[in-house]
C-alpha cells in the first residue's frame, strides 16, 4: 500500500483557522501529524509607538470571543506599568466583570459548540450535529435557558463597559466607571439565575452524558499525560482574575509557583517553520519535540489544567463539584483531553457564585474606583497575567518617557496549547486509523480531541452550529487524490 | 404566496470573531432569518472550498455578509469570487469596512512584524532566526501556509461593495436593521440604494447626553489616565481626546457610557473623505480659542506636543482608507 497523505482542513488553504496534516506509512497507520496555524496579524508591531492607556482596546481585538481576557489583562499590565495600585473597589468590580465574562464564554462553548457532540451524538448526521439539534434533543424550554443566561453574562459586561462586544472599562489604576444600586441588584438577580443554570449544565453532564460517553472519556486515544498551568490565590485555590502561576507535574508534584513578573525563568518559545504559532514549553525543562512526558517541557493550560493545577474553589458549591470530579477518575492530575468540558462546567457554577459574592459585597457600589498613577518621564515595564476561559494570559509592556509603547510580547491562552493540541490530535488518529482506513466517525473523533480545548484560532471557536468541518484528501505516494471524505 | 428563501452567505477575512458573536447576539430572532433565508456559505458552520463557490452561478448567492480585512491573497481571490456570484455584498464590522484595528500593521512592513514575533519578543528562543516558510518539507513531507502579505486593506478596496455596516463590533440596532432589509428583500425584493451605510448621518457627539459648552475651546489636553472624567460633561471640553466629533453615530455613543471616550470604531462622517484629518481639525479649531490672541506658536505646539500618537488615535479604525493608508519602504 503506497503512503497516504491525509488533509483535514476546516477551509482549505486559508488563513484563520487550524489545519491539520495527516501522513500515514506504508500500511496505513499513521506515521505523523502537523497541526498548523496559518495565521498571523502582527499585533506585537503594530502596538509599538501606541499609548500605553490604549492597549486595552487595542489587544481587545485579537480575540472577539474573550475580549475581556485581554483587556483586563492588558489593564493590569497598565498598573505595572504605571507603577500604580488600584483601588479594592476597583479590583472587586473587574472580578465581577471577569466572573460574567467567564459565564458567558463557557455558555457559548459547552452548549453551541462542544455538545452538539455528546448531547446528539458522534454518530449522528452532521447536518444534524448542531446546536439546532442539540434544541431539538433538549427541547425548546432549555434551549431558551440557554440563550437567556448567555445573553445575561453580556449584559453585565454592558452595563460596566458600554458594550456587550469589546467592552471598554480598564484603566491603569482603576476602572473607568462604577456601580449604582440599581445596576447591582440587576446583576445580583442575573447572578442567583446562573448559579441554578450552572448547577443544571453540571447534572445534564454527569446524569446524562457521562454515563454514555464514560469509555470515549476513559479512552487512551484522549489521554496526555503533561504538566499543567494556573492561576491560584494564596492557599492554592483557583483564581481566574489574580494570583501566582503554578505548574504541577505529570505526578501530581508541585513544580513551580511563581509571579508573572518572573515568567521569562520559566516559560519560552520555540518557531517551527510548518506554523505562524509559535509552541511555548517550561524552560528548565527544555524542547523535547512534541511528547508529553514528565521528561518534557509540554504543559497544559484551560479549564483541566486549572483544576488539575489548583486544590479547590474557593466558593463552596463549586468546591463540592471538584471533588466529586476527583473521585469519578479516581486520580490526579486528570490526564483524560475529554474531562476539559466537566471542568469547564464546574467553572461556570465557580464563575455564578463568585459574582453573587461580589455583588452582595458591601464595597461595590463604592465610588473609589481610580488611584490616579503620578507622573515621572522616565521608561517603565509592566507585566499583566490572567486566566483567560481558555487559559492562562501574559501581556508584558515596556514604555519610553512618554507612555508610548516601545516593546509587548504577548503570550495567548491558545498559544500555550498549541503543543499539545498536535499531539492530541497525532494520538486520537494514532488510536483510531487503522490499515488506512478512515472514515467519517474517525474524522469526528479526532476533531472532538481538538475541541475539548476550545481553541481560539479555529473555527470550531466561532461556530454557531458547532460543527466543524473537515475534509480528509488521501494522496498515494505520489501525491495523487485517491480518496476525498467529508463530514459534512 | 410563498416568497422564496433568500440564499445567503457569512464570510469572514482578516477578523478576530467578534462580528460573528454579534450576529448571535440577534438572540431569539435568529430563528426569523432562518425562517427567510438558507445559509448556503458560513465556513464556521459549513465547509468550503474554492470549488464549492465556482459551482454557484453568477449572482445566484442573494445575500454576501462579510466580516474582516483583506490581509492575504486568498483574501482577495475569495473577495472576488463573492462579488461575482453576489447579488448583494455587504461589509460588516469595521474590518470590513474601513480596515480596523489590525489595518494599523500597515504602519509596519513585513520584516519588522516577522523579527519581532519570531525574535525579538524575550520569550522567544530562536537562535537560527527560523520563521515560517510558504513551502517547508518537514521528513520528506510537503507543509505550505499562505502568504503573509504584512498590510491590510478594505473590502471596498478590492471590489465593489452595496452596503456598509461599521462598528466594532456592529451595535445591536444595526445588525438588526439589517435583518429587516433582508426581509423585504425576500418579501418584495426591495432593496435600500447602493452605498447605504447602516448607522447615524449625523456625529456620535448627536448622540452623546453630555453637557456640552456653548463655545468649545481646550487650553489643555490630558490623557484618560491623568484626569477624573466628569460623566456628565463632554470629554472634549475636559480635554481629554474623544474621537465623537470626527465619527459616524448609530452606536449609541455607548463608550461614552462607561465613561470612556469614543475611539473612532464607526469610522467617518458621510461628508468626510478622511477621518482622522476630520478630528485633526476639529481639535485645532477649538485649541486655545479662548486665548488665542495670547498665546505664542510656541505655547500653541506644546499644547498640541501633548497628543503623542497622532496614527493611533486619529486613525485606530480606519487607516487603510486613510488619504495615507500605508508605510512604504523605498525599492532597492
Amino acid at each position: 500500500m503506497a503512503k497516504q497523505r491525509i488533509t483535514i482542513s476546516p477551509i482549505t488553504r486559508l488563513e484563520g483557522h487550524g489545519r491539520i496534516e495527516l501522513f500515514l506509512d506504508s500500511k496505513g497507520s499513521l506515521e505523523n501529524a502537523y497541526f498548523q496555524v496559518p495565521e498571523l496579524r502582527g499585533f506585537e508591531r503594530f502596538c509599538v509607538g501606541r499609548l500605553a492607556e490604549d492597549m486595552p482596546v487595542l489587544t481587545s481585538r485579537i480575540c472577539g470571543v474573550c475580549p475581556e481576557s485581554h483587556h483586563l489583562c492588558s489593564t493590569k499590565a497598565l498598573d505595572k506599568l504605571f507603577k500604580v495600585e488600584p483601588t479594592r473597589v476597583a479590583k472587586k468590580l473587574r472580578e465581577l466583570f471577569y466572573s460574567a465574562y467567564y459565564i458567558y464564554d463557557h455558555i457559548l462553548h459547552f452548549y453551541i459548540l462542544a455538545s452538539p457532540d455528546f448531547v446528539v451524538g458522534l454518530d449522528a448526521k452532521p447536518e444534524e450535529r448542531n446546536i439546532l439539534g442539540v434544541i431539538k434533543k433538549v427541547g425548546l424550554e432549555v434551549a431558551k435557558e440557554v440563550i437567556k443566561h448567555r445573553a445575561y453574562g453580556q449584559r453585565v459586561l454592558e452595563i460596566l463597559g458600554g458594550k456587550t462586544i469589546h467592552p471598554t472599562f480598564g484603566l491603569p489604576g482603576g476602572v473607568s466607571k462604577g456601580l449604582n444600586e440599581e445596576e447591582r441588584a440587576e446583576i445580583e438577580k442575573i447572578a442567583s439565575s446562573c448559579i441554578e443554570f450552572a448547577k443544571f449544565s453540571i447534572a445534564l453532564w454527569k446524569d446524562k452524558l457521562l454515563p454514555a460517553y464514560k469509555e470515549l472519556i476513559l479512552n487512551d486515544g484522549y489521554k496526555l499525560e503533561t504538566y499543567y498551568m494556573g492561576l491560584v490565590d494564596e492557599s492554592n485555590k483557583i483564581n481566574f482574575y489574580d494570583g501566582k502561576i503554578r505548574v504541577v507535574s505529570p505526578d501530581n508534584k508541585e513544580y513551580a509557583k511563581f509571579e508573572v513578573d518572573n515568567y521569562l525563568e520559566h516559560i519560552a518559545e520555540r518557531v517551527e517553520p510548518w506554523s505562524y504559532c509559535k509552541f511555548p514549553y517550561l524552560k528548565k525543562l527544555g524542547w523535547k519535540g512534541l511528547e508529553a512526558s514528565k521528561d518534557s517541557g509540554i504543559y497544559r493550560v484551560g479549564p483541566l489544567a486549572r483544576v488539575n493545577a489548583s486544590e479547590g474553589f474557593a466558593t463552596k458549591l463549586a468546591n463540592e463539584e471538584y471533588k466529586k470530579f476527583y473521585e469519578f477518575f479516581n486520580c490526579k492530575p486528570v490526564h483524560n483531553t475529554l474531562a476539559y468540558h466537566w471542568a469547564r462546567l464546574i467553572e461556570i457554577l465557580y464563575a455564578a457564585e463568585r459574582l453573587l459574592e461580589l455583588t452582595q459585597d458591601k464595597e461595590i457600589t463604592g465610588k473609589e474606583i481610580r488611584t490616579y498613577p503620578k507622573s515621572e518621564e522616565k521608561e517603565s515595564e509592566g507585566i499583566g497575567v490572567i486566566e483567560a476561559a481558555r487559559g492562562t494570559l501574559i501581556h508584558h509592556y515596556v514604555a519610553d518617557e512618554n507612555k508610548l509603547i516601545k516593546k509587548v510580547n504577548l503570550i495567548v491562552a491558545t498559544t500555550h496549547n498549541h503543543a499539545p493540541i498536535s499531539i492530541s490530535i497525532k494520538e486520537a488518529a494514532k488510536s483510531l486509523i487503522k490499515e488506512g482506513k478512515v472514515d467519517k466517525g474517525i474524522l469526528n473523533k479526532i476533531e472532538v480531541a481538538f475541541r475539548a480545548y476550545d481553541p481560539c484560532f479555529a473555527c470550531a471557536t466561532h461556530a454557531l452550529p458547532g460543527h466543524l468541518p473537515l475534509v480528509v484528501n488521501v494522496y498515494n505516494a505520489n501525491k495523487k487524490l485517491i480518496r476525498k471524505i467529508a463530514n459534512f | 404566496m410563498k416568497n422564496k428563501k433568500l440564499k445567503i452567505a457569512i464570510y469572514w477575512f482578516g477578523s478576530c470573531g467578534g462580528c460573528e458573536v454579534a450576529l448571535v447576539e440577534l438572540n431569539e430572532k435568529i430563528l426569523e432569518l432562518a425562517e427567510i433565508a438558507d445559509i448556503v456559505l458560513w465556513p464556521v458552520a459549513l465547509d468550503f472550498k474554492y470549488e464549492d463557490l465556482e459551482k454557484f452561478k453568477a449572482q445566484e448567492i442573494d445575500i454576501s455578509l462579510i466580516n474582516g480585512c483583506i490581509a492575504n491573497f486568498e483574501n482577495e481571490q475569495i473577495a472576488k469570487m463573492l462579488r461575482e456570484k453576489s447579488k448583494v455584498l455587504i461589509a460588516y464590522g469595521s474590518c470590513a469596512c474601513f480596515g480596523g484595528i489590525p489595518g494599523l500593521v500597515n504602519l509596519a512592513t513585513k520584516e519588522e512584524v516577522y523579527k519581532i514575533a519570531y525574535s525579538e519578543t524575550p520569550s522567544t528562543i530562536n537562535p537560527k532566526f527560523t520563521t515560517p516558510q510558504q513551502s517547508y518539507k518537514a521528513d520528506a513531507h510537503e507543509l505550505e501556509l499562505p502568504e503573509f502579505y504584512g498590510y491590510s486593506r478594505a473590502l471596498h478596496q478590492v471590489v465593489e461593495v452595496d452596503y456598509f455596516v461599521p462598528g466594532c463590533a456592529p451595535p445591536i440596532e444595526s445588525t438588526e436593521k439589517l435583518l429587516e432589509i433582508a426581509k423585504e428583500f425576500a418579501a418584495k425584493g426591495a432593496l435600500p440604494p447602493k452605498g447605504t451605510v447602516i448607522g447615524s448621518e449625523k456625529s456620535v457627539c448627536d448622540e452623546c447626553e453630555r453637557e456640552k459648552a456653548e463655545k468649545k475651546s481646550i487650553s489643555k489636553i490630558y490623557r484618560i489616565y491623568e484626569k477624573e472624567a466628569d460623566p456628565k460633561k463632554c470629554l472634549l471640553d475636559q480635554g481629554i481626546i474623544c474621537m465623537g466629533p470626527a465619527t459616524r453615530g448609530g452606536c449609541k455613543a455607548r463608550c461614552l457610557n462607561a465613561n470612556q471616550p469614543c475611539i473612532g470604531c464607526m469610522g467617518a462622517l458621510p461628508e468626510a473623505l478622511d477621518q482622522g484629518a476630520k478630528m485633526l481639525s476639529a481639535l485645532a479649531s477649538i485649541i486655545g480659542i479662548e486665548e488665542e490672541k495670547a498665546l505664542s506658536e510656541e505655547d500653541l505646539k506644546k499644547i498640541i506636543d501633548k497628543v503623542a500618537d497622532p496614527a493611533g488615535s486619529f486613525y485606530k479604525f480606519s487607516l487603510p482608507v486613510g488619504i495615507i493608508s500605508r508605510k512604504h519602504t523605498e525599492k532597492k
